[in-house]
């Protein structure tokens, strides 16, 4: 089975993470199967196409636009067909970033082709692709099967592992021509970004703080930022803190927000709801404090102390603060 | 233009639009009859219209098939400016009603919209991005799905709105009268299989700290962690 894999984004020298973990898990599926691994690299990724080879694609075809620098989901969706086009029917894997959840049921729909998405894994019966996913706010998993010839993955960020990169491996790099009839249907006038710019972006970050209904309102949203400024990581929170107005939509985590996957995820006043879970499950170190002994997101934790975060807290990060030896 | 039942973010929008420019709103949902109580709250809200899509006759199972249904009915409902969904619009579907009403309808597409406001021939809308919000300009009809702010709350209706909406009709439009099809919207649309549905085993491996009071407890947390060399 071939299996597709159009990216974006990047620093305009190498693939951009959640790429790389893509072309990784498009790699293995390939392999499993006796297909090729085609990729497609738009805008700036272009100039990665040689460090897409290197982690696992067999073909890359480039599509160079102005408008393809992100900020244009029309142009980003006529680019991403016409590579699905040229390489034929097979398995199409994207990035579950903001642009893939922007590109992928567009794509899919001009392609006629069943989509899955929030992928957390991908496996191969015979011809076709076997996806599984949340479903019910988390509270059971699906696998599904695509019926259409051609099939499209949303995968989940971080759901899939890059291969060692070889710079010895050999590829194809083809341009693709390209003149979008949408773009520039939606135009970007201004942008005004937040305060706390340089924080690192919350699916990016490596520690991840995270705060619900049990902060009780938007101030010790303070404490956790002073946390996560400490461990370089970013704030977080449940859906009833965002829905409660005590911080942004952009910081949710969850089934409706954002999926994280980081070293260490802190919960702090979260009582797990599978909702929240979902978006977090699979970080690799979860902490939780909560006054419930019998809160759900001890189930998920590792580390877990059990009180008043207002007395826990400012401890934790103290000690955490000596641990690392900065000044209080 | 509202569709969805749990979408009264963007019906708040919707309404303060007809409000500030003299629209018409109608609200728009695909569904058993048990939805009309949702667009029952849609017009006590201050919708001036509202149709259901009956899907008793269809097998909408995932996204691209119901938003085929709503399309048809947008189509139907005809000359219209601006479609607004939910960021979310049910279980199933996680952002993908917006996208691909866009497609459906051949309409630009902007998501997360907190606010926006007529401009020129279009709309200006504010979308939020990662780090920030971006502030962008359509020509024409787009659709745009709505996220929560403090600015579009739904309101609460009064005991006079909710009687008056009781009152006014819900328009029901199955696959006959949107012209649709056994292959447009019946079980052989649906490009998904369900193969099988499981609940994860979750076993809990949690470690609690002890700890004679919040801030003992607080600082073992941070050994324990310290100790396991993730930070």
């Amino acid at each position: 089975m071939n299996v597709v894999v159009v990216a974006w984004g990047g620093d305009g020298k190498e693939p951009a993470a959640a790429a790389k973990e893509v072309l990784g898990g498009a790699r293995r599926l390939a392999d499993r199967t006796g297909g090729q691994v085609i990729a497609g690299a738009l805008g700036p990724a272009a100039q990665a196409a040689r460090g897409m080879i290197a982690h696992g694609a067999d073909r890359v075809f480039t599509v160079e636009h102005e408008a393809l620098d992100g900020s244009d989901a029309d142009a980003c969706v006529e680019a991403a067909e016409a590579v699905c086009r040229q390489a034929g029917e097979g398995l199409v894997l994207l990035a579950g970033d903001g642009l893939g959840w922007e590109v992928a049921p567009r794509l899919a729909h001009r392609l006629r082709a069943g989509l899955v998405t929030d992928c957390v894994s991908v496996s191969v019966d015979g011809e076709r692709a076997v996806m599984t996913k949340p479903v019910y706010g988390g509270k059971a998993m699906a696998r599904f099967a695509v019926r259409t010839g051609t099939q499209v993955a949303l995968m989940r960020l971080r759901a899939m592992e890059p291969i060692e990169p070889d710079p010895d491996r050999t590829g194809e790099v083809e341009p693709l021509g390209f003149s979008p009839k949408t773009a520039g249907r939606v135009r970007v006038v201004e942008r005004k970004h937040e305060e706390h710019e340089g924080r690192v972006r919350l699916e990016d970050a490596r520690v991840v703080v995270s705060g619900g209904r049990g902060l009780g309102g938007p101030e010790p949203f303070r404490q956790l930022e002073e946390l996560a400024d400490l461990l370089g990581g970013a704030v977080g929170a449940s859906l009833a803190a965002v829905d409660a107005g005590w911080i942004s939509p952009q910081h949710q985590v969850g089934q409706t927000g954002k999926s994280v996957a980081p070293d260490v995820y802190i919960a702090v006043g979260i009582s797990g709801a599978s909702q929240h879970v979902a978006g977090m499950s699979g970080s690799r170190t979860i902490v939780a404090i909560n006054k419930d002994p019998d809160a759900p997101i001890f189930r998920v934790a590792h580390l877990g102390a059990v009180g008043d975060y207002k007395e826990i807290l400012p401890a934790f990060t103290a000690e955490l603060r000596r641990l690392k030896g900065e000044p209080g | 233009m509202v569709i969805g039942p749990f979408d009264l973010n963007a019906l708040e929008v919707a309404v303060r639009l007809k409000e500030r420019y003299g629209a018409q709103v109608t609200a728009l949902t695909l569904g058993s009859g048990k939805a009309k109580d949702a667009l029952r709250r849609a017009l006590a809200m201050g919708a001036d219209a509202a149709v259901l899509v009956d899907d008793g006759q269809m097998a909408p199972k995932e996204p691209s098939v119901a938003t085929r249904a709503l399309a048809a009915a947008v189509r139907k409902l005809g000359g219209l400016d601006l479609v607004l969904c939910g960021r979310q619009s049910g279980e199933w579907d996680f952002g993908q009603v917006g996208a691909l009403l866009a497609e459906e309808l051949g309409m630009p597409f902007v998501p997360f919209v907190p606010r926006l406001e007529a401009s020129g021939d279009g709309w200006r809308l504010e979308r939020e991005v990662e780090g920030g919000l971006l502030v962008v300009d359509v020509s024409g009809p787009c659709v745009a799905s709505i996220t929560n702010a403090t600015d579009n709350q739904p309101r609460l209706p009064k005991v006079k709105d909710i009687m008056m909406a009781n009152r006014k009709p819900i328009q029901v439009w199955g696959p006959v009268e949107l012209g649709l099809g056994e292959e447009d919207v019946g079980e052989a649309a649906n490009r998904l299989e369900v193969l099988e549905l499981f609940i994860p085993e979750v076993k809990s491996e949690c470690e609690f700290v002890e700890g004679d009071d919040g801030a003992a407890k607080g600082a073992a947390l941070a050994r324990k962690l310290w100790d396991r060399k993730v930070i």
